[in-house]
């Protein structure tokens, strides 16, 4: 069996299964962010008074945080008493951060765990080696009460990575070569696995931007097969270490398909409006002139995505034109960035820094008026996502959002990685 | 839920996702009428008032791509809108559309043959389309699944087996 199979076996009570088969499956966390009082909302609708085990539920508050409005100030409200009521101590308020984020820093994500939530990009969970996957307000209410849901065994799909990457080209710019290449449902309904000699070398975070982006091209989930870089990341993490209990496909395992990917032949790319399959290489839409420039995002704004943002941006200035906006993924990244001086380098480049969250991928601030142009390292560029539906939005790395924010144009990181 | 939904096709592409369907903004909605106001806004001039003069949505590949947003499925509702006919889903489309009590489809043969203004009607219980004279097949969704979308959704799946548990014990 690949890795998913095992997974949904497991949770499923079963000793196989076979792509295609529907089972019901007992997931280990069900994960709610800002939608978590639209959930609360269904249970008291249905007459449940009972959650399966409060302790399968992690809740984030954030998208839209700090509340701007008091309606979402209310509806916090009503997600911060259902926690308390319910005693689900796997709370975390506004100040946290990125729930994706926030859950693994804080060791809830567990290597060969059924993990499911209110958000798509779930399958950021797979790079530590569980299943992430995401479902809708109702569905998770549903969880909360019976403890399982239906779900249909995938297809697997092996992606192999060799090579190294070249100078100035990341985790972001390979996924975003794979997007393009398969399309936005190049992967629908599946699930990938990442391997290769360079899958082996890819740190966490670049696992994570990985298995994030993945969701891109329709994956049900993506995984990095656990090795000692994931034992390491949750060493300190995990309250109960015996719960480290990584899965593996077995050799024998049948895959629909093999995808193999020198990376060393990768170049940086641009996601263009208003699909991320719309990618084209730096070369094609270098000196497009852009007003914005938003690092963040449960893509690339961990602390090595700002590390790398703020080596390019050292001694430098931003172009007097473009506003970028550096949202730290979660406060324990923004701690980091601020003990290591990352973020008065960016400060002092020219940036602002808000508070950790979701902030302007979930139109929170940094709101496009009609004709502007957003260069983000976020993982969709949506018509409209960031404002109105006449501006547009590109998508790139860190490393090409700083060299970008310098030249007041999309440019090429490789400009300036050379001092 | 009706076993057959007859009515007026508007065409969409593909990759239509749930950020076109209805936007971030929105989702301090969870009602079917206020999320319908806005939804498909960010395509211009004219929607989403536009679509409530059809009866049921056909898309390419990938409808409902993106966001797992929930509201999605509702928002279509909103609209008056009864099913809606893809190529292919996007999977979390896929779930919320059935958790949400809206009729969904798979049937990439009519998606390539209707235009907008068609006239289609869709046979959920024997599994097949008929437009201008012929049939398009395809598959029936499992028992379980069917079951939500008669009673219009999972929210009132799971009230009828709440009720059910608390009868008989
Ligand atoms: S950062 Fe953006 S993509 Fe990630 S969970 Fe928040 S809104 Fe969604």
């Amino acid at each position: 069996m690949t890795i998913a199979e095992k997974i949904l076996a497991a949770k499923s009570g079963r000793s196989s299964v076979t792509p295609g088969e529907i089972v019901e499956a007992y997931p280990d966390l069900v994960m709610s962010h800002t939608a978590t009082w639209r959930s609360a909302g269904v249970m008291q609708r249905v007459g449940a008074t009972k959650l399966y085990d409060p302790d399968r539920l992690a809740i984030v508050l954030d998208h839209i945080s700090p509340a701007k409005t008091e309606k979402y100030a209310a509806d916090q409200q009503t997600s911060r008493n259902f926690a308390r009521k319910n005693g689900v101590t796997k709370f975390y308020d506004v100040d946290a951060g990125i729930a994706h984020l926030v859950l693994m820093e804080a060791g809830h994500v567990v290597p060969g765990d059924l993990i499911v939530g209110t958000d798509s990009h779930c399958t950021i969970y797979g790079s530590l080696g569980a299943l992430g996957t995401g479902i809708g307000y109702t569905e998770v209410a549903s969880v909360w009460i019976t403890g399982k849901l239906w779900l249909k065994v995938p297809e697997s799909v092996r992606i192999v990575l060799e090579g190294r990457f070249p100078a100035g080209v990341y985790a972001k710019d390979l996924m975003l070569h794979l997007i393009g290449r398969l399309g936005a449902d190049g992967c629908s309904y599946k699930s990938v696995e990442f391997y290769g000699g360079s899958a082996a070398d890819l740190n966490v975070s670049e696992r994570m931007t990985m298995t994030n982006l993945a969701m891109e091209m329709g994956v049900k989930c993506a995984f990095f097969p656990p090795d000692a870089k994931t034992a390491e990341y949750l060493r300190d993490k995990l309250s109960d270490p015996a719960r480290y209990h990584p899965v593996y496909a077995d050799p024998e395992a049948a895959y629909e398909q093999e995808i193999p990917v020198d990376i060393s032949k990768l170049e940086p790319m641009v996601a263009c409006p208003h699909e991320v399959e719309n990618t084209k290489p730096i070369g094609e839409v270098a000196g497009t002139h852009i007003d914005q420039a938003f690092l963040g995002s449960c893509a690339n704004a961990k602390y090595e995505d700002l590390v790398v943002a703020a080596g390019i941006l050292k001694g430098r200035r931003i172009h007097p034109g473009v506003r970028m906006i550096v949202t730290p993924g979660s406060k324990k990244i923004m701690l980091e960035a601020m003990n290591s001086g990352v973020l008065q380098t960016l400060l002092e480049s020219g940036g602002m820094v808000t508070n950790p969250g979701c902030g302007a991928c979930a139109g929170d601030g940094g709101t496009l008026s009609d004709g502007e142009v957003c260069l983000s390292t976020a993982n969709r560029n949506f018509i409209g996502r960031m404002g109105s539906n006449k501006s547009q939005i590109y998508l790139s790395s860190p490393a090409t959002l700083a060299a970008s924010a310098i030249r007041g144009a999309i440019a090429d990181p490789r400009e300036f990685l050379n001092r | 839920m009706r076993a057959k939904i007859q009515g007026r096709v508007y065409k969409f592409g593909d990759n239509i996702n749930s950020d076109i369907i209805i936007p971030g903004r929105y989702l301090i909605y969870v009602d079917r009428e206020r999320l319908a106001q806005h939804a498909f806004e960010m395509l211009g001039e004219g929607f989403p008032d536009k679509l409530r003069s059809f009866d049921i949505l056909v898309a390419g590949r990938n409808f409902g791509c993106g966001s797992a947003r929930e509201q999605a499925a509702t928002a279509i509702q909103g609209l008056g809108i009864k099913a809606v006919v893809a190529a292919s889903f996007a999977r979390t489309f896929y779930r919320n559309a059935i958790n949400d009590g809206l009729p969904i489809v798979e049937c990439p043969a009519l998606a390539a043959a209707v235009k907008e203004g068609d006239e289609i009607e869709i046979d959920l219980e024997a599994g097949k389309i008929l437009f201008s004279g012929r049939e398009f097949v395809f598959p029936r969704m499992p028992d379980s699944v069917r079951k939500i979308l008669e009673l219009g959704g999972l929210a009132e799946y799971l009230k009828s087996q709440l009720e059910q548990q608390s009868n008989a014990t």
